[in-house]
């Protein structure tokens, strides 16, 4: 407000031509009282502003493996599995429940797959509908995907999977990340 | 470009005489420290509004975090003042600010006292100064509980009993500040009620009131 009071009163003609530069005392007065309140009012903002965004300048916390079945009990046919995993929240750490649908390909190589629709995401069943045998299917809209995860209707992309280790005859499951399966 | 978009809003709205009423105005020469250095004590209005200014900031940004509940309100409180970056320095400002704003506001409230600007026709102003006083006093007493730690569990506790000792009315006043019979759960949602959104609301409107106020009236003459 003040560079503009300003401004006009030098287009208005109040202030007599000057051969030099030389600052009008009301020019003075506006950079410096501006100044000092854009000072006064800044610093204070830029901790409050640094404090409100910290979320998306912390580390991003690396997943751990969570122990999640027997490599025996894994088959061709996918089956759900529930595990726990720790999740720290700000100040709340908790045990959430996830769940995954693991299943073994013709080669043998185990692959688990979220549950979260990929739609508006629901959670998806193996043969959860009488219409799509063999398929993964989700109750909200009727998205249904291959047991590699590919989508077939309505879905806009492939079932998430989850990062896979085999160790001393126990699957690992860790992060979700993009299919890579199609 | 700036002046741009100032004119072009300005063409439509006529909004320089606006911010012209509110800017130009006298600033008598006795209120001057650039004239009598002694004229400082004029600034602790002024000051007041600043602290009060940060504690508005601070404390919106502070509850981008904390937690009004008994499991939660001290972990969050801890959370926020050590592992979100400047917490300590927003906590800070917020912590030191409350008790700066009442300091200052006291010394305001003495410079009108010793100058005499309560006087006709100044009354008014000086009743609605002291609303301010007791809406901050309540600002510093509900917010004082909110990180329900030791501290701020046994303040409330002697704050309600001194409440409480009211004559006849005490009792149903400690049970509308605790909402309940005991210091716990509901006295901390309802202290945080009041400490973000009745207090401040109320607080707003008597700064408009004073502030209109010695902008009609003037700023008293000198002694």
């Amino acid at each position: 407000m003040r560079e503009e009071h300003n401004q006009e009163a030098q287009e208005s003609g109040q202030l007599p031509k000057k051969s030099r530069r030389e600052m009008s005392r009301r020019q003075f007065l506006s950079y410096t009282l501006g100044g000092t309140g854009a000072f006064m009012v800044g610093v204070p903002l830029i901790f409050n502003l640094r404090f409100a965004v910290d979320p998306l300048l912390q580390k991003k916390q690396g997943t751990d493996y969570v122990k999640v079945a027997k490599v025996e009990e894994i088959s061709e046919v996918p089956q759900a599995f529930k595990f726990t995993v720790h999740q720290v929240d700000g100040w709340y750490e908790s045990e959430p429940t996830m769940e995954a649908w693991i299943s073994s390909d013709q080669e043998g190589n185990i692959f688990a797959l979220s549950p979260v629709c990929k739609h508006l995401g629901c959670t998806v069943n193996w043969n959860g509908s009488g219409d799509y045998p063999e398929q993964y299917f989700c109750p909200c809209h009727g998205a249904h995907y291959t047991k590699d995860g590919e989508a077939l209707a309505i879905a806009p992309a492939p079932l998430d999977q989850y990062e896979v280790k085999v160790e001393n005859g126990w699957v690992y499951l860790g992060a979700i990340h993009a299919n890579e399966r199609v | 470009m700036l002046k741009s978009v100032y004119n072009w809003i300005d063409e439509r709205l006529d909004i320089t005489p606006m911010w012209r009423d509110v800017a130009d105005h006298e600033v008598p020469e006795h209120v001057n420290p650039a004239h009598h250095f002694s004229a400082f004590v004029y600034c602790f209005g002024g000051l007041t509004f600043f602290i009060t200014v940060i504690q508005i900031l601070s404390g919106m940004f502070l509850t981008m975090y904390f937690v009004p509940d008994i499991i939660n309100a001290y972990k969050s409180v801890d959370y926020l003042q050590h592992k979100v970056a400047f917490g300590v320095i927003v906590r800070g400002m917020h912590h030191w600010g409350a008790s700066l704003v009442i300091v200052m506001m006291f010394l305001h409230t003495l410079r009108v006292f010793f100058t005499g600007s309560y006087k006709a026709p100044r009354e008014m102003n000086w009743i609605v100064g002291m609303l301010i006083f007791f809406v901050m006093l309540g600002l510093g007493f509900t917010g004082y509980l909110l990180p329900w730690d030791n501290k701020a569990y046994y303040a409330t506790k002697v704050g309600i009993q001194i409440a409480a000792s009211v004559p006849y009315a005490g009792e149903y006043i400690a049970i509308f500040l605790q909402g309940g019979d005991i210091v716990g759960a509901q006295t901390l949602t309802r202290f945080f009620a009041l400490h973000v959104f009745f207090l401040p609301g109320a607080l707003l409107a008597l700064l408009g009131a004073h502030f209109f106020m010695i902008r009609k009236q003037g700023i008293s003459g000198p002694l």
